[in-house]
C-alpha cells in the first residue's frame, strides 16, 4: 500500500495535469486523485468542500471505522510535494550485454542503472553472446530478468545471428516472452529480406526496430563526415548513410503495411523522410537519444572516445531538426540506447574503441532541458519516454506473459504500479565514475542536470535517493 | 635603480689595456684568433681585433661561439635557450683561441664555451679575455685578461651595454632577487 | 613552445613554427661540422615507437636523436609484443617505465599521439598518425622552402596528388597556410576533400591550369592501393594527366623548387629527369629533416612538465 500525495501528477494517457495523490495497492495503480491546483486533498472528517472525492487507503468511507487508517499493513506514505510524478518511463533501446558480455554490464546492474535513471521497464537488444535470436536465449534474458530491478522485456533479432539473411522464429519468441525484433548494431542490408520481415511480423503484430544504416557508405567509419572529420583525420560516416536506410525502409514499411519503427534518429535528412512517410499515413514510428539533441561532432574533437557513437554525433543543424521533430512529432519516443562499455575499451585508439555511450543515468537530466528550452511540455515530454513506447510496444493493453500482467505508461487504474517520482529543483553533476552501471563512458562527465528521479517505484518496490 | 660602473671612456681604456696585455703574454699575434662568446663577448671580439689590428698593424681572425647546445642547465632554466650563430670561419687546430666573454660570474658558460670551442678542432692554447669579472665562481675557471674586477653579491646583476646593440656604452650594476 | 608534445601543426602558432625553423637553422650548421654531435641532450632517451613500417623517418629521427647525445631504441611492430596482444596503453606505459624522455611515434591510427601524450609524462612527437598529420614532415617542408625562397609568406605552392590520404598534405597546408602561402591543391577529385576549401586553398584538377606560375611544386606519393578503391582507374590515366613532368613543370616560375617527402614512385608522379634535375630539393629536405627533428627534440626538452 503506497500512497503518493501532494505530487504534480502527469499522466498523459488519461490527459491529467495536477496536484493530487496517487494509490498503490497490490502492485497496482489503485486510484489517482486531482484536486484543483493548489488545493491539498481534505481527510475524511473534513469531507465535502474539495471539488473530488479524496483518497483513502480503505475503501471504508464515512463508514466510522476510523481516520482512514488500516490496521496492518502500515500503508506507506510519500510526500511528493514540489515533484512531478508520472508513470514510470520506459526505454525501448538499451544493451543490457548479458548473456556473453557482463564485463560490460549484467541485467542486475544495468536495470539498477535504469531504476537510478527514472526507467521502470527497459527493452534490450539482441546483440549478446548468443545472440538472442531463438526461443532457449529469450528465456535465458527473461528468467535472469527476475532479479532485475526493473522490469526487462527482451527485443529478439531480426534473422539468424544477425546476419541478415534468415528470419528468426518471431511467433515461438514471441511467445517466449519477445516484445519486437531487431537486429540494432547492424542493419537488415538485405531489401528482400528486410521486406520479408516486415511481412511476416505482421501475423504477431510486433514492430521491426530498423538500425538504419548503409554499411556499404559507412565503412569503417568512426564519426561524422565533414570538415572535422577531414581535420581530425577520422574517416567519416555520411548522413546519407542513415537516410538511405531510412527511405528505404519506409517505402518496404508502407508496400508491405509493417510496423516500422526507426532507432536512434540523427539526422535532419531522416527526420524530413519520417514526417513525410507520416503524412503519407506509413506505419512508421522513430525514437532519438539524449546524445543526439545535447552535442555535435566538436565533441569528438581531442579523440576523446566517450563521444564515439553509432550514429555518429552530427551538426548543429542535425539537432535543432531532431528538435523540431520531437516538437512536431515526427519523432515519438526518447530512448537511451544505453551501451555500456569498459573503461580498458575506451581506452584505445579511436579507430579501435567500440562505439556507445552509457545512457541510463543522464537521460532524464538531458531530456528535461528539452522542456526548460521550450521544445516540449513536460506532459509531452512523458509521452515520448513513457507512454509512446508503450503504445508502440502495445504495453497499454495488458499481455499474456510471465513478465507483464498489467498495462505500462499509465496511472490508468489497474496499471502496474511503476511511477517515477521526479525532483526538477535539484541540480546534480554528472560524474560517471559515481555510475550504477558498470558502464562509465559517457561524454557527459561533469555536466549539470536538473530534474532527476527522486524515487522510482517498480515491480513492487521503492527505491528513492537523497 | 642601477648604478653606473663604467662609462663609455673606462669601457675604451680597459679594452686597450687589454689588447696591449694580449699582444705581450703572446708575443705577437702569430697563430692568435678571438672568439667572442654569445651574446656578450662578440661585439668586444671585434673591437680587441680592431684595437690589436691598430697596435700591431696585423688582421687577426674573428669569430662568434653559440653555447646554447652545451649548456647544462637544460632542466632549470625557464625556457630552451635561444640558439644564436656559431660563426668560426677559420681553422680552430693548433691556434691560440682568445675566448671573449662580457661578464665572467660562475664560470659555467666558459666550461660550455670550452666543449663546444674543442668540438670544432684542436686548439693549441686557450685563454680568456673577459671584461667584468664579478665573482662567485663555481667552477675552477680564471680569466687570464680581464677589465676590471668587481666584487658583488648575489641579489645584484651586472649588466654590460654596448653602442653596437643601439645603447650607450656603459656598465651597470643592479640589485635583483637571489638567483638561484 | 607551450607544449610537452609535438601533436600537429594545428596546435602550433605561427611564433612556435618559427622558433623551431630558427633553432633547426642553428642545428644544419653543426650537421655541417666534423664533429656533427652537440652533448644537449645528453642522457636522455628517445624511444621510436613505429607500428607501421618506415625507414627513413624513422632513421632521421634516430640520428637526430644521437647528434644531440640522446641514447635511441628502436620499437617496431611486428618485432614486439604488441603481436602478443598488448595493449597500446601498455606497451607506451612499457617504453616510459624504461624511462623514455621522448616517444616518437607512428601509427595508422589517428588521434594515436594524443592519447598517448595525455597519459604519458615524456614528451610525445607525432611522426605520422593515420590520415592525421605528419607535422615533422610539413616543419621540414618550410624550412627548406625558406632556406632557398627566403620566406613563406606570399609563395604560390603547389601540392599535388593524394591530398586526401595523405598526413603530410594535410600539415604542410595547416603549416603552410599559417605561414601566409598561396596554397593551391592539384589532383583528380575523389583525391581531394571538398571541406579543403573551407582551409583557405584553391583547388584544381589540372596541371596545366594549377602549375601556371608556382615557386614550389610538392609532389605526393601516388599509393597503389587506391586504385583498387575506384578513386581513379588506373595508374597509367592518373601518370598522363597528373604526372609531373619537363613540360609542365616550364609553367612555374623559372626558379621553381620541386619537393617530394619519398619514397618517390619515379615515372608515375614524378620523372626521372625532374627528380635528380637542378630543380630539385628533395635530396636537401632529407639533410633539413634531420635539422629539423634535432630542434623539435631540443625544444621540447626545455618544456617544464
Amino acid at each position: 500500500m503506497i500512497l503518493i500525495e501532494k505530487g504534480h501528477i502527469i499522466d498523459p494517457s488519461q490527459g491529467i495535469d495536477g496536484i493530487g495523490d496517487v494509490l498503490i495497492e497490490n502492485g497496482k495503480i489503485k486510484e489517482v486523485n486531482i484536486q484543483s491546483k493548489g488545493q491539498r486533498a481534505k481527510s475524511k472528517e473534513q469531507g465535502a468542500e474539495s471539488k473530488s472525492t479524496p483518497i483513502h487507503p480503505y475503501p471504508s468511507r464515512g463508514e466510522g471505522k476510523g481516520g482512514g487508517e488500516s490496521l496492518f499493513p502500515e500503508p506507506r506514505v510519500i510526500n511528493a510535494e514540489g515533484m512531478f510524478v508520472i508513470p514510470g518511463l520506459i526505454d525501448m533501446h538499451v544493451h543490457l550485454r548479458e548473456p556473453g558480455f557482463e564485463y560490460k554490464e549484467t541485467i542486475k546492474t544495468g536495470t539498477a542503472a535504469a531504476i537510478r535513471g527514472g526507467f521502470t521497464t527497459v527493452c534490450c537488444m539482441p546483440n549478446t553472446y548468443p545472440i538472442n535470436d531463438n526461443a532457449s536465449v529469450t528465456e535465458f534474458i527473461i528468467r535472469k530478468a527476475l532479479e532485475g530491478l526493473c522490469t526487462v522485456l527482451p527485443i529478439g533479432a531480426i534473422t539468424k545471428g544477425q546476419k541478415g539473411k534468415e528470419l528468426v522464429e518471431m511467433g515461438t519468441m514471441k511467445d517466449e516472452g519477445c516484445i519486437a525484433f531487431s537486429d540494432d548494431g547492424l542493419p537488415v542490408m538485405n531489401s528482400l529480406i528486410m521486406r520479408r520481415a516486415l511481412e511476416y511480423s505482421k501475423a504477431f503484430g510486433l514492430p521491426i526496430i530498423s538500425h538504419c544504416e548503409d554499411l556499404t557508405l559507412s565503412e569503417d567509419g568512426v564519426m561524422s563526415e565533414g570538415l572535422l572529420s577531414m581535420t581530425l583525420g577520422l574517416r567519416g560516416i555520411p548522413a546519407e548513410a542513415e537516410q538511405i536506410m531510412v527511405f528505404r525502409d519506409i517505402l518496404l514499411a508502407e508496400l508491405t503495411r509493417g510496423k516500422l519503427h526507426i532507432a536512434h534518429v540523427s539526422t535532419e535528412g531522416s527526420v524530413k523522410l519520417i514526417r513525410n512517410a507520416k503524412k503519407r499515413g506509413v506505419n512508421v514510428t522513430a525514437e532519438t537519444c539524449p546524445h543526439y539533441f545535447s552535442l555535435t561532432e566538436d565533441a569528438v574533437k581531442n579523440y576523446d572516445t566517450n563521444a564515439k557513437v553509432n550514429p555518429p554525433l552530427r551538426t548543429k543543424r542535425d539537432i535543432e531538426a531532431i528538435k523540431e521533430g520531437l516538437k512536431d512529432g515526427t519523432i515519438d519516443v526518447i530512448a537511451t540506447d544505453h551501451a555500456p562499455h569498459h573503461r580498458d575499451e575506451k581506452l584505445k585508439e579511436f579507430d579501435l574503441a567500440p562505439p556507445g555511450i552509457s545512457g541510463l543515468e543522464t537521460a532524464l537530466g538531458l531530456s528535461m532541458k528539452l522542456v526548460d528550452e521550450g521544445v516540449l511540455t513536460i506532459s509531452q515530454l512523458i509521452e515520448k519516454m513513457s507512454l509512446n513506447p508503450a503504445r508502440i510496444l502495445g504495453l497499454l493493453t495488458p499481455h499474456l506473459s510471465s513478465l507483464i500482467t498489467g498495462p505500462k505508461g499509465t496511472l490508468a487504474k489497474g496499471a502496474d504500479a511503476d511511477v517515477t517520482i521526479i525532483d526538477t529543483k535539484k541540480e546534480v553533476t554528472v560524474e560517471s565514475s559515481k555510475f550504477v552501471s558498470k558502464g562509465k563512458n559517457t561524454p557527459f562527465d561533469g555536466w549539470v542536470l536538473k530534474g532527476v528521479p527522486f524515487m522510482t517505484i517498480s515491480k513492487a518496490r521503492i527505491y528513492e535517493w537523497r | 635603480m642601477p648604478k653606473e660602473l663604467f662609462n663609455k671612456k673606462d669601457i675604451d681604456r680597459a679594452l686597450t689595456r687589454m689588447a696591449h696585455e694580449i699582444i705581450e703574454k703572446n708575443k705577437g699575434t702569430d697563430r692568435l684568433c678571438l672568439v667572442g662568446i654569445q651574446r656578450g663577448g662578440v661585439h668586444l671580439a671585434k673591437r680587441l681585433a680592431s684595437k690589436i689590428k691598430e697596435i700591431e698593424k696585423k688582421e687577426i681572425p674573428v669569430g662568434s661561439l653559440d653555447i646554447a647546445f652545451y649548456r647544462d642547465d637544460l632542466n632549470i632554466r625557464k625556457a630552451q635557450a635561444i640558439v644564436r650563430k656559431t660563426d668560426v670561419p677559420f681553422e680552430v687546430t693548433d691556434q691560440k683561441i682568445i675566448l671573449v666573454d662580457d661578464v665572467l660570474f660562475t664560470g659555467r658558460s666558459i666550461r660550455a664555451a670550452l666543449d663546444a670551442l674543442m668540438d670544432l678542432g684542436r686548439p693549441a692554447s686557450i685563454q680568456l679575455a673577459v671584461l667584468i669579472d664579478r665573482g662567485h665562481r663555481e667552477l675552477p675557471i680564471k680569466a687570464d685578461y680581464v677589465g676590471k674586477n668587481i666584487p658583488t653579491s648575489l641579489s645584484e646583476n651586472v649588466e654590460v651595454q654596448l653602442e653596437e646593440e643601439g645603447l650607450e656604452d656603459r656598465i651597470i650594476l643592479e640589485k635583483i632577487g637571489i638567483k638561484d | 613552445m607551450l607544449n610537452k608534445d609535438l601533436l600537429g601543426i594545428k596546435e602550433l602558432s605561427v611564433e612556435d613554427i618559427n622558433l623551431i625553423l630558427d633553432t633547426a637553422a642553428g642545428f644544419k650548421d653543426v650537421l655541417g661540422r666534423d664533429i656533427k654531435k652537440v652533448p644537449a641532450l645528453r642522457g636522455k632517451t628517445a624511444v621510436n615507437l613505429f607500428f607501421e613500417p618506415s625507414t627513413r623517418t624513422r632513421t632521421s629521427f634516430e640520428l637526430a636523436a644521437k647528434r644531440l647525445s640522446t641514447d635511441v631504441i628502436n620499437f617496431s611492430v611486428p618485432t614486439s609484443s604488441v603481436v602478443k596482444g598488448e595493449s597500446l596503453i601498455d606497451t607506451a606505459l612499457t617504453v616510459q617505465a624504461l624511462g623514455a624522455d621522448f616517444i616518437i611515434i607512428r601509427h595508422s591510427s589517428a588521434g594515436v599521439p594524443h592519447l598517448l601524450a595525455k597519459k604519458l609524462r615524456a614528451s610525445v612527437i607525432n611522426a605520422g598518425d593515420g590520415t592525421n598529420e605528419h607535422p615533422t614532415q610539413a616543419l621540414l617542408d618550410a624550412f627548406t622552402i625558406r632556406e632557398k625562397k627566403g620566406r613563406i609568406e606570399g609563395l604560390d605552392i603547389a601540392l599535388v596528388g593524394d591530398i586526401i590520404h595523405s598526413r603530410v598534405a594535410k600539415s604542410n597546408i595547416y603549416g603552410l597556410t599559417k605561414l601566409g602561402a598561396n596554397v593551391r591543391l592539384i589532383g583528380p577529385p575523389t583525391l581531394i576533400p571538398r571541406e579543403m576549401e573551407d582551409f583557405g586553398v584553391k583547388v584544381l584538377h589540372s596541371m596545366e591550369e594549377g602549375l601556371k606560375n608556382v615557386d614550389v611544386v610538392m609532389m605526393l606519393r601516388i599509393q597503389m592501393e587506391r586504385q583498387g578503391k575506384g578513386f581513379f582507374p588506373s595508374t597509367e590515366e592518373y601518370s598522363k594527366n597528373w604526372g609531373l613532368t619537363q613540360e609542365r613543370l616550364l609553367l612555374a616560375k623559372d626558379d621553381v623548387i620541386v619537393m617530394h617527402p619519398g619514397p618517390m614512385n619515379r615515372g608515375i608522379e614524378i620523372s626521372s629527369e625532374i627528380a635528380d634535375g637542378p630543380r630539385s630539393v628533395i635530396l636537401e629536405q632529407v639533410t633539413n629533416g634531420l635539422a629539423v627533428r634535432m630542434a623539435v627534440m631540443y625544444l621540447l626538452a626545455g618544456v617544464k612538465r
